[in-house]
């Protein structure tokens, strides 16, 4: 494609990076409505002019699952904003997801060319805008599926990987049916994201275009449970089996004061608010406790969804507990700066030792001891170490660990031959084929707590291994059909 | 959706239901439990499978009404449905052979414990049984329970029924008698299995107890359910519902399950003082 541009590339660079309009920290810091509202059509169509429409468009490698940002970027500037979201679509199927929780910042914008002298291009928030622009003007339409064929595949688990593996399985017309645990899909996105980040219409749209390619999805299913992965070979006839479970399953640190009242999994904590609607106690429910003084401890962005949650349900006084210094976190750094903003207070280089008993088996507070970074340790980060004598106690009435998840371990402990690492994740090839012929796995589930859009990488490479999977499985079939027709005749 | 294919109510408060539910009704085995959510607004809750049918597809699930949920549910009626139903959850209960064992039930815990004596009798055991309550009414199954045991003992907190007191006063009578018992199975209010396992701990008697502890997925996924045994942490959804009872922390649980006690109160009175909404569009009067 040509420049469509009619603009120097000097021009370009002097144009300022669009902003998104968003709520206010005071106004959103008390309610569950979405902080961004995105860019308008003019900030878009002005954000996309600044594209440099680089001859080697690194942004391209920098995405993780190779969406044609250049492409869709003209398509934009000539006014074609539906023609960019298809765009979009054939390499991910779910825009208006990317466009909202990617870390854009640590993949396509960082390596984006104005991005060395100049703030990058806006390009997660052009995706938005794209996707939005479709969704609010009622512009979808399903693509047309070419080949229909006769093959199975179930896919387990219906967040980020299994959406994607589904709807790039059932593109290349297959039968595919999702199952999931809950009673509404999405996974994490559903249970785990907050309302303010992603909210629930944006995912039950997106969960309905993937139906409308012919997905069937079943909830209220536990694979190995409900039924197993051998019984959903042999009696369910699926030739193939995709595992997206994620890694639903919480850690806790393991110190004193954990079984009290008003201590949660940050998974427990979220799923009461995002999946079950606590925030909406008693119109919803299931209720949550809120203490007017709340800790959260880690520094991953599970960590922020909490505090922030927390915020939103009333706490007065929000503590983000990370033992390393802010430079460490591994949360993303809008995250980070949004959650400032709302007026989170972040006890930074302190580790929470021991949680206080009020007596009545409630949450009165919780100790800690500041730290000092020393050396690197084997993830590359300088490790924490206690400094002597520097404890100090926090009041808080409620306690959140959001110190990490691993696999949920039913489908591998019912599922024979099925290798897992020490770690409890699933092993998988560079293709996502696990020790077993003809299952695949991918997302948090082989990765062990990575972000949306790797697992919709794992998603998209698996589908098109379990595509060569059933190819080759239909020739094979195909060949002895022949050689037994031979021998009969 | 799963449909309520019978009704039968077995006390003023307390109901049998048989419900559509063919996946889990092939699967599930003695001790197991689904998740139920009754409207489209309601909460998720753990309710043992009492039985099950494969050929029809059916699950049996016997209901106290307590709070809002069990209470919503108890007010259903046959061609009703269910929002949601997931199961088998959990892990099936050990059944082998004991020589002898005692299950003892407390209140609607009878219900969970009757597919399990009924295991365990098919497993060649001598079942003794001990079915107790706070009062006559709240008795159930004892018809059920009499038929597949040796022997049944009925016991009520305020004498309306069968022998007075606690179950375990029946049941260190029996241990005394030198029944020699391989196994007791306890299934009931919290305080009522802390204190059989108190008693068959000085008889050194294997006992198996199942925990209702707060759950939200059912899966291993929140942790709500966490319960300390033997020292560690432990998921009464994934690892149990049935633990070792002489290793369980039952004063930590006890406590734990009374989170939510002034909120489950709000909610309960919302639904006494209101004509509630239906997701099926229909008005019900629940008083």
């Amino acid at each position: 494609m040509k420049s469509v541009s009619p603009l120097k590339p000097s021009e370009r660079m002097k144009i300022p990076r669009q902003q998104s309009i968003e709520q206010s920290a005071g106004e959103r810091s008390r309610n569950f409505r979405e902080v961004s509202f995105g860019l308008d059509e003019q900030r878009a169509r002005v954000e996309a002019s600044r594209c440099l429409e680089c001859k080697n468009p690194v942004c391209i490698e920098g995405c993780p699952v190779t969406i044609d940002i250049i492409s869709f970027i003209k398509l934009i500037n000539q006014g074609d904003f539906v023609g960019a979201v298809n765009k979009i679509r054939e390499a991910n199927y779910l825009p208006a997801i990317c466009g909202r929780v990617c870390p854009q910042e640590s993949q396509c914008e960082e390596v984006c060319t104005m991005g060395k002298k100049h703030p990058p291009v806006a390009i997660g928030k052009l995706e938005r805008f794209v996707a939005d622009y479709e969704l609010e003007h009622n512009l979808f339409t399903a693509p047309v599926i070419a080949t229909h064929r006769d093959q199975k595949v179930a896919i387990v688990g219906s967040g980020p990987s299994g959406l994607t593996c589904a709807a790039e399985l059932a593109k290349l017309g297959y039968k595919v049916t999702i199952f999931e645990a809950l009673h509404a899909a999405g996974g994490v996105l559903r249970y785990g994201i907050p309302e303010f980040r992603l909210p629930r219409n944006i995912l039950d749209l997106e969960t309905e275009r993937i139906k409308a390619l012919g997905v069937e999805i079943y909830t209220n299913f536990v694979v190995g449970r409900t039924a197993t992965i051998a019984e959903l070979f042999d009696e369910w006839g699926y030739e193939s089996i995709f595992l997206g479970t994620g890694a639903g399953t919480p850690t806790f640190m393991g110190i004193p004061g954990e079984s009290l009242s008003g201590v949660y999994s940050a998974n427990e904590f979220l799923t009461r608010v995002n999946l079950m609607r606590a925030y909406d106690f008693p119109n919803h429910d299931t209720p949550i406790r809120i203490g007017k003084e709340v800790a959260v401890i880690g520094g991953g962005n599970t960590a922020m969804d909490a505090i922030r949650t927390s915020r939103r349900l009333g706490a007065e006084h929000a503590y983000l507990i990370y033992r390393r210094s802010r430079q460490e976190m591994p949360a993303r750094e809008e995250e980070v700066h949004h959650a400032e903003e709302e007026g989170v207070e972040f006890l930074l280089l302190t580790n929470p030792t021991r949680i206080l008993d009020d007596g009545n088996n409630w949450v009165k507070g919780i100790e800690c001891q500041r730290m000092e970074l020393g050396d690197p340790d084997e993830s590359g980060r300088r490790k924490p170490v206690p400094i002597k004598g520097s404890e100090l106690v926090i009041s808080v009435q409620t306690v959140v660990e959001a110190v990490g998840q691993k696999p949920n371990p039913i489908i591998q402990t019912t599922t024979p031959g099925l290798e897992t690492s020490k770690r409890g994740t699933v092993v998988v090839r560079e293709d996502q084929q696990t020790s077993r012929e003809g299952i695949f796995a991918g997302g948090d589930l082989a990765r062990g707590g990575a972000t949306v859009i790797l697992a919709m990488r794992d998603g998209k490479t698996a589908a098109a291994a379990i595509h060569n999977y059933l190819l080759r499985k239909k020739e094979n079939r195909n060949q002895e059909t022949v050689s037994q027709t031979v021998v009969i005749a | 959706m799963f449909r309520i294919v019978s009704k039968q109510d077995l006390s003023p408060t307390i109901s049998k239901f048989v419900i559509e539910a063919p996946f889990v009704a092939r699967k599930r085995k003695a001790g197991n439990f689904v998740i139920v959510r009754v409207i489209e607004t309601g909460e998720r809750i753990p309710l043992t499978i009492v039985d099950g049918d494969p050929d029809k597809g059916t699950i049996t699930l016997i209901v106290q009404a307590i709070g809002k949920t069990t209470k919503m549910l108890v007010a259903k009626n046959v061609g009703e449905s269910l929002v949601d139903v997931v199961g088998p959850l959990g892990v099936p209960t050990p059944i082998e052979n004991h020589g002898s064992v005692v299950c003892v039930g407390g209140g609607v815990g009878t219900a969970e414990l009757y597919p399990i004596a009924l295991a365990l009798k098919s497993a060649g055991n001598k079942l003794f049984s001990i079915v107790g309550a706070r009062s006559k009414d709240l008795i159930i199954l004892e018809e059920e329970m009499s038929k597949i045991s040796d022997q049944t003992f009925i016991t009520t907190d305020d004498g309306s029924y069968g022998r007075k007191g606690l179950v375990t006063n029946q049941l260190k009578e029996l241990l005394d008698t030198g029944a020699n018992v391989g196994a007791v199975y306890a299934i009931g209010p919290l305080p009522m299995m802390k204190a059989v396992s108190h008693v068959t701990k000085q008889y050194g008697v294997r006992t198996y107890v199942s925990l209702n502890a707060i759950m939200v997925d059912g899966t291993g996924m929140c942790g709500g359910c966490r319960v300390t045994v033997d020292g560690q942490m432990k998921f009464a959804c994934v690892d149990g519902p049935e633990f070792d009872g002489h290793k369980v922390d039952f004063d930590e649980l006890i406590m734990r399950n009374r989170t939510y006690v002034d909120l489950e109160k709000i909610s309960n009175d919302s639904l006494e003082h209101q004509t509630i909404h239906l997701h099926e569009g229909m008005m019900y009067e629940v008083r």
